[in-house]
């Protein structure tokens, strides 16, 4: 097993809105890998969310006054971990686009970037391991979240992490990469077209006998096992974090 | 000048916040990607391409046998050759089924009912299978396009590494000719549930003779 | 034929299979001409594409006006059309002074764009599309369904109702049988016609020649046969040099239909020349502005006018390959057709365009020109957000998520009156939220109980 060759120090975690409120498992399985490479986790309390959804629907003033909200929460944070492709993008990314013009604010947000880190790549990059010492024996197939997959470029990175849990097996699916339909307010504004890529996905998972499909971010896994429930179908979704949690 | 160009032009400018007599900045350097070749690895190349696009590649080594290559590929049919310089020299106008030297209407007629269409070419690109056709006093327009059989004599001499390299010779192909086209394989279409289906409209049979001159004299 | 609505087509499982497999198809074509290290210059390819036609724009008048020069000095003659009205009016004065009644057209999205053919047909214009697909469609009476391939939905047995219905042949399903109906009916419209329109893949600057990549071999056709030649063009298909094409040639095939070069690419630069066999006695060129120039304008979208019409986002969008290319309002479908569309119908006519993605990116992934069409998509919300029913709700959002307390609050008691139940997914949930964005949700699968403790419930906890 190969722990970090660092230091481990202090972590802030930037847990999402989504997974306070509805998936905290993945949240507390976060916390239980960090502390076991040694890092001392902190959760400021006042943290709520990074603004995407003002963002993504066009309102850029009401995105700001959240993302205002979040450099102020973590302000001084050496790393802030975020069990989220997609809000990791959010506040790496698109942070700076809502702040265009704005020379103090971008400041901060060019200030904060780089101690951004998505959960995975965070094992990958700083924390410098793979093995996590996880345990998972079931037969898993991932789900390339759009905005890890496309913003952050992380095709590899959670698949790395994969192949070290004992006794997991990854099958990949032939759609591996498509969009799962969620795009938040998408899925309900189009809910019959989100729901036909659901499906679409749904088939694709079911093809590879895998019992839980995996992913970096739980609105993805959301709109799928939403969907799986729907349809019957008994697969589960779980979060990576819970993956490499689990012993 | 019509107004519509002024007001266009006008337009264009407001757009991009430009004066007259600004000076543009110069375009990005062309990207060519040429790579160094032998004949053969050429040949080569040319014949993969080709054949995987369903076309046929022969090598003739001299006059008869290029005459002989042609009218295997003929098999009966009757054809219509170009006034290519090359097509007379290997004896390709010759074959009895041929009818060259074709001007006006009669080109036209000619090409519309016969079997096969013969020209050569003014290069090959190798790396694509492509025959480059250049309109000019020597090579029609229709004889490559209205049959439904192409069959292009080619010297060996004519073989190009790919479509960069001869963008790299010439900077302004449409010079002394209003059309060059470049024809990779045979018609096709997928139009009808993307399946493919060759010989819409051009030929749906390409056949390439390569001559190696080299080895005639 | 008709036209099938959105949900038409999400509820008909041979049309989804029919717009799933062809786009498909497509993809895996592309895949196979780019993928495994096929064009390792690729990415270099998509840089200096775009950097050649951001370029371009940058000095569009430059261009312009040198092209123009170039197809004077080839013999040819450029029109200039302020919209779809301007380059009808041009054909039909010109038909009429040359006493032509027969036009073949070969396949021209910007054509399609102006309604080209009905502004001729209704002036008594017999004018024929050539292209199959687009013959297909204009039998049938419908737009294009997709930018490269405009018959995609339509199925072998659709084309033969057709042919019997219009062309008054037995019914035949073999699709190869079908494509030499179409080849000999074209033919004889070929050989009568006086004048061919076509489009433009490119104008090049530098030659004043207009650059067609084609399968089919009915653009050579239509620029070949009859004694006059007329490329319809928008103003943004300009390239500064033919020695551009390495690029621009390397990645539209690839990007389309997955072919190296497409089996034909014509480079026409004015009427034949004076010993040349064949070819059109006139040439004219049709610039068109409709709408491009105040696109120009707009410094944050500018680049929509990169596109080069490959169709690559189209196949590889989700959305598309679930909704079809007639649930989109206009002639241009997919990812390129929502970012044009508001910004020439006009962005009042369909707000909800914009809003119809989820932002997946994969079109900005295949594009060979390196459009950002989500950044496009963005922008484009954010200017609809006025008119927006969000406005409202995204002000709560904000006020929510910057007062921590307020968020906790409502979190508790919202999800609270839902009912928390660990691990449960639930198909109905109590009023109000039942009419709220929930009921959508709900309509097309389950949604997660609440869990008994919130993340930040459990972190409070545990310290104590």
């Amino acid at each position: 097993m190969i722990y970090s060759v660092f230091m481990p120090g202090r972590v802030s975690i930037f847990v999402t809105c989504i997974l306070d409120q509805l998936f905290p498992k993945a949240g507390v399985a976060m916390v239980a890998v960090l502390e076991r490479l040694g890092y001392d986790v902190e959760f400021r309390k006042e943290q709520t969310c990074c603004g995407q959804p003002a963002f993504n629907s066009g309102f850029h003033d009401e995105a700001r006054a959240v993302a205002r909200h979040f450099l102020d929460v973590f302000d001084g944070a050496e790393h802030i971990v975020v069990p989220s492709g997609s809000c990791t993008s959010m506040i790496s990314h698109h942070f700076a686009d809502i702040f265009a013009g704005d020379t103090k604010m971008l400041q901060r947000v060019h200030a904060i970037e780089p101690r951004v880190h998505e959960f995975s790549t965070f094992l990958l990059n700083v924390a410098q391991t793979d093995d996590v010492g996880a345990r998972f024996p079931q037969r898993v197939t991932y789900h390339d979240s759009c905005h890890a997959l496309r913003e952050l470029g992380m095709k590899d990175v959670p698949r790395r992490l994969l192949r070290k849990v004992k006794d997991l097996e990854l099958i990949e699916m032939d759609t591996a990469e498509e969009c799962c339909g969620f795009g938040g307010t998408f899925s309900v504004k189009f809910a019959q077209i989100s729901s036909g890529m659901a499906n679409t996905k749904v088939d694709s998972i079911l093809k590879t006998g895998a019992s839980h499909v995996v992913s970096v971010d739980s609105s993805c896994l959301m709109q799928l096992r939403g969907t799986l429930s729907r349809s019957g179908h008994k697969v589960e979704t779980i979060h990576l974090a819970e993956v490499l949690a689990a012993r | 000048m019509s107004s519509a160009r002024e007001e266009i032009i006008n337009r264009v400018r407001a757009a991009i916040s430009r004066k007259v007599g600004d000076k543009p900045a110069a375009p990005p350097e062309p990207l060519l990607r040429i790579r160094g070749y032998k004949l053969d690895e050429k040949i080569a190349a040319f014949r993969a391409a080709l054949e995987a696009l369903s076309g046929t590649v022969t090598e003739t080594h001299s006059r008869a046998e290029t005459q002989s290559a042609v009218k295997r590929l003929l098999d009966g049919r009757t054809a219509v050759a170009s006034a290519h310089p090359l097509l007379a020299e290997q004896w390709v106008t010759e074959i009895e089924v041929v009818q060259s030297g074709l001007t006006g209407a009669d080109l036209r007629n000619a090409c519309a009912s016969a079997g096969v269409g013969i020209t050569s070419a003014y290069c090959l690109l190798a790396e694509t299978g492509t025959i480059v056709f250049r309109a000019s006093a020597e090579e029609s327009r229709l004889i490559s396009l209205l049959p439904p059989v192409h069959i292009a004599v080619v010297s060996s001499r004519r073989m190009l590494g790919g479509l960069d390299e001869m963008l790299s010779m010439i900077a302004r192909p449409v010079d002394d000719s209003s059309a060059m086209v470049f024809i990779t394989g045979p018609s096709r279409t997928g139009d009808i549930e993307q399946i493919l289906v060759r010989g819409v409209h051009g030929p749906g049979h390409v056949h390439v003779v390569i001559v190696h001159e080299e080895d005639i004299r | 034929m008709r036209e099938n609505t959105r949900q038409e087509t999400l509820d008909d499982p041979k049309l989804q299979l029919a717009l799933y497999t062809a786009t498909g198809r497509l993809m895996d074509h592309r895949k196979k001409a780019i993928g495994g290290g096929k064009v390792p210059e690729y990415q270099d390819l998509r840089t200096r594409a775009a950097a050649v036609k951001r370029h371009t724009l940058d000095y569009l008048d430059v261009y312009l006006t040198q092209f123009e020069a170039a197809v004077q000095a080839n013999g040819g003659k450029v029109i200039w059309a302020r919209d779809g009205a301007e380059a009808a009016d041009f054909i039909l004065s010109l038909a009429k002074e040359k006493g032509e009644s027969l036009i073949v057209k070969s396949k021209s999205m910007t054509s399609e764009e102006i309604h080209l053919n009905d502004r001729l047909i209704k002036h008594e214009l017999e004018t024929v599309e050539t292209d199959l697909g687009e013959y297909i469609i204009q039998l049938a009476g419908l737009r294009p369904y997709h930018i490269v391939a405009p018959a995609l939905q339509m199925t072998r047995y659709d084309v033969s109702t057709l042919f019997e219905e219009k062309l008054g042949i037995a019914k035949d399903d073999v699709i190869e049988n079908q494509t030499m109906t179409a080849r000999r009916v074209l033919r004889e419209k070929f050989l009568a016609a006086g004048i061919g329109i076509t489009g433009a893949n490119f104008l090049v600057a530098d030659s004043g020649a207009v650059v067609i990549v084609e399968n089919e071999g009915n653009a050579r056709l239509s620029s070949s046969a009859p004694k006059i030649q007329i490329a319809i063009a928008g103003i943004e298909k300009m390239i500064p040099r033919v020695r551009d094409l390495g690029v621009f040639l390397a990645l539209l095939g690839r990007s389309a239909t997955g072919q190296a070069l497409t089996s034909y690419t014509s480079i026409l630069s004015g009427p034949r020349r004076k010993d040349e066999r064949d070819g059109p006695e006139e040439f004219y060129v049709v610039l068109l502005d409709a709408g491009r120039t105040k696109l120009l304008a707009d410094k944050e979208k500018r680049e929509s006018l990169q596109c080069i019409r490959c169709g690559a986002c189209l196949n590889y969008c989700p959305v598309y390959r679930k909704v079809g290319g007639h649930s989109y309002p206009w002639v241009y479908s997919g990812p390129i057709g929502k970012i044009i569309t508001p910004q020439f119908q006009g962005k009042e006519k369909d707000p909800w365009l914009p809003f119809m993605s989820s932002l997946c990116g994969v079109c900005a992934e295949v594009c060979p020109v390196k459009i950002d069409i989500p950044k496009i998509l963005l922008a484009l919300r954010r200017e609809s957000q006025k008119s927006s029913d969000d406005a409202g709700a995204m002000k709560w959002f904000a006020r929510l998520m910057t007062r921590p307390w307020l968020y906790r609050l409502a979190a508790s008691f919202g999800l609270g009156w839902l009912g928390r139940k660990d691990g449960v997914w639930v198909r109905e949930v109590k009023w109000p939220a039942s009419s709220g964005p929930l009921k959508d949700w709900l309509a097309v699968r389950d949604f997660p109980a609440p869990p008994e403790q919130s993340f930040r419930d459990w972190w409070e906890k545990r310290r104590k």
